[in-house]
């Protein structure tokens, strides 16, 4: 075996650690805890991209971590507990989920991202391109996450771990997207969380719980 | 400078009017915003008919025959549209109640929508149009749940959600692309997303890269355009939004999400060598075209009528644009200006319908005719232009669709046909009564302001038998820049 440099082997336990807090997410039925797991995936993402800064001597790179760290480690977060406060669900749990049933469909999915990532991967120059298969790995879990639940508030956190997915791909198989595309993909990111916040309470206050079984009148039946 | 004018307008209208938009001359406001961005277009389309194409901002901003017309459009019609929300709006606000806060999103968020869509459409970045694309999205969220009823609630979060995870797949997409461009174009300044600088080297990028990027485009764009199998957000926030909003979501909106769809197609198309892209669109096309006859059969809600034609244009659209070539092609982008124009008017008309008469159901809708005879015909009117009937512009774009699909894709031609006639069926079989019906409703004592009905069925009336020679000429063009000779 070839010895890698220590900070080749550090990204890719970040990769693996992020592979691993997805599927945590998809057996998490607790929705304040969905939310700790993302903030972890977020401190993952931000370390990987520091790694893969000073790896790589892009500098743009350290202003994308530091973005990344005040959006998806600080205020992400930070505005999904407050909303997860005022609105009172604070215990709410996912009913029923077949956690050995959605694992083993993501085990399968994990295999499947491996093998679409695969001849991509080799293409690629840079010290990270063994992430892209864990990047799509990942879109495809927070994918099945979504799917999966019931509570707007879970699949809120699932599409932001896509996002994170998204962008750990980015950063693998180019270093990032240029500055101008990643500045407007964060804002967006940031009015897309503002406006779900006015959502929740809209929701809230016609249906006083966040349960989207009460979202299924809109149906086609004649 | 016009390019200045042209987005900085509608931005600044947003930001002016999230702050005042409640107030009396508000709607006023909204009005003059959107005239200054339709001149600005017409001084741009001006300049491009003089100069050719031009390109701005270290050329992330650009116009060439493919997006020229577009823009006229959009601002045209985001310009008729608040002329018909500033009647419509405050018999809306009187009945509902609507609180201050609301009118200021609503008018501040217009703007931001129009704003956005012209960005995406302008734009040469291929980043930045994904970018702009989402901001659309964000910005009409909130508006299609204005009314903050049950049902606006749910078609709000559907439209949020499958719009997002759609678009996250158009961004990974978009990387995919970036990372095939970087090799050839380098990964200093911005020049790898550069549309114009990809076209120029998209037989040069790596096709195993491109196809898979296409797929994940295609589905990102596609959701948004309607395409199905990932339309089922569109035909309910078409139905519960107010109805200037879902006149530009029809008519601007599913163009714009077709359109980055395409410029992507060139890319692709020009790296694989292959029929891929062409045989998805082709596919997508023709399974919307297939499911949205089919659901229209079972429409109670007139607005909800309207959004499955939409899908089953955008449908016809992404099958002319699969089937490539130079005259499919020119009939596409016929269709794409035909649709837009004729869906808003329709939308304008059944939104004052359904304001008359208190319901969107289809069965509460009797005898427009003699309750407002302008009503009435532009309903009956509009629905035969978006049938296509002859001498209508739809028609024109639809037979030329036809005929090459007879030429190149025989198979397709009666699923297409079939299609198109259940569409038929269905759609007549519900305005004729809605128009023509017993009613016992007294006629309007004055009436309503149906002036840009009137005057885009008449554009398309003109289209159907006259397109000016500068308009063809930039349909060819673009055909060329798309489809190939």
């Amino acid at each position: 075996m070839i010895a890698r440099p220590l900070d080749v082997q550090l990204l890719n336990a970040c990769a693996a650690l992020l592979l691993l807090v997805s599927f945590a997410m998809l057996a998490q039925r607790r929705v304040v805890a969905l939310v700790n797991l993302l903030a972890i995936q977020g401190g993952l993402l931000c370390m990987a991209t520091l790694l893969l800064a000073w790896r790589s001597g892009q500098h743009h790179l350290y202003v994308s971590a530091a973005l990344t760290f005040g959006l998806k480690v600080c205020f992400l977060p930070w505005l999904l507990y407050r909303l997860i406060r005022r609105l009172e669900v604070y215990w709410d749990t996912e009913p029923m989920l077949n956690v050995a049933g959605t694992m083993l469909t993501g085990l399968i999915t994990v295999i499947f991202a491996f093998g679409l990532a695969q001849p991509i991967a080799a293409l690629g120059t840079t010290a990270a391109r063994n992430g892209l298969g864990v990047a799509v790995a990942v879109i495809f879990l927070a994918f099945i996450t979504m799917i999966t639940r019931r509570k707007a508030m879970s699949q809120v956190v699932g599409f932001l771990s896509m996002e994170n997915g998204l962008f750990f791909g980015a950063m693998s198989a180019t270093y990032g997207m240029p500055m101008i595309v990643e500045l407007g993909v964060a804002l967006d990111v940031l009015v897309a969380m503002l406006v779900l916040g006015v959502f929740f309470f809209q929701i809230r206050e016609q249906f006083d719980s966040l349960d989207l079984g009460h979202l299924e009148s809109l149906k086609e039946n004649p | 400078m016009e390019f200045l004018i042209l987005l900085g307008v509608p931005l600044a209208g947003s930001v002016l009017l999230t702050g005042f938009g409640a107030r009396r001359w508000a709607p006023d406001a909204n009005v003059a915003f959107s005239v200054v961005t339709f001149l600005a277009a017409c001084a741009l389309t001006v300049r491009v008919i003089g100069a050719g194409d031009i390109s701005v901002a270290h050329e992330q901003f650009f116009i060439d025959p493919f997006n020229v017309f577009l823009v006229t459009l959009t601002a045209f019609v985001g310009l008729t549209t608040a002329l018909f929300s500033r009647p419509y709006m405050r018999i809306e606000i009187a009945h509902r109640g609507l609180a201050p806060g609301r009118l200021r999103l609503y008018h501040g968020m217009y703007q931001l929508f129009i704003a956005t869509m012209l960005i995406a459409l302008t734009t040469n970045n291929l980043g930045l149009m994904w970018v702009a694309m989402e901001a659309a999205t964000l910005s009409t969220v909130l508006l299609v749940t204005l009314y903050r009823t049950p049902a606006s609630l749910e078609a709000g979060w559907k439209y949020f959600i499958l719009c997002g995870v759609g678009i996250a797949q158009a961004l990974f997409g978009t990387v995919l692309l970036y990372f095939a461009a970087e090799k050839l174009l380098g990964a200093e300044g911005v020049s790898a997303l550069l549309w114009t600088h990809l076209v120029a080297v998209k037989t040069q990028l790596e096709p195993r890269v491109l196809s898979l990027a296409f797929v994940f485009l295609l589905v990102g764009y596609g959701t948004k355009a309607g395409l199905a199998p990932l339309h089922n957000w569109l035909p309910d926030a078409h139905a519960e939004g107010p109805t200037p909003i879902s006149a530009v979501l029809s008519g601007l909106l599913l163009n714009v999400a077709i359109y980055a769809v395409v410029r992507c197609k060139v890319l692709v198309e020009g790296s694989l060598h292959s029929a891929l892209p062409s045989n998805m669109l082709m596919g997508f096309g023709l399974l919307s075209v297939l499911l949205a006859s089919l659901f229209l059969w079972r429409q109670r809600d007139i607005k909800r009528l309207f959004a499955y034609s939409s899908i089953e244009h955008m449908g016809i659209i992404s099958f002319a644009f699969g089937m490539g070539g130079a005259v499919a092609t020119f009939a596409a982008l016929l269709h794409m200006t035909v649709h837009s124009l004729t869906k808003s008017a329709i939308f304008f008309t059944v939104g004052h319908a359904s304001q008359k008469v208190g319901s969107q159901l289809m069965d509460d809708i009797r005898g427009l005719v003699s309750i407002s005879p302008a009503i009435g015909w532009g309903l009956m009117i509009g629905s035969l232009a978006i049938l296509g009937m002859p001498p209508f512009g739809v028609f024109a774009s639809e037979f030329l669709i036809l005929t090459t699909a007879m030429r190149q894709q025989p198979w397709a031609t009666p699923i297409l046909l079939l299609a198109l006639g259940i569409a038929f069926a269905a759609i007549l079989r519900r305005v004729q009564p809605m128009v023509f019906g017993e009613t016992t409703a007294r006629r309007l004592p004055h009436p309503p302001a149906l002036l840009p009905v009137f005057v885009h069925l008449g554009i398309v009336l003109m289209l159907g038998l006259w397109i000016p020679p500068y308009l063809a000429g930039w349909y060819r063009a673009a055909a060329n820049l798309i489809g190939g000779p």
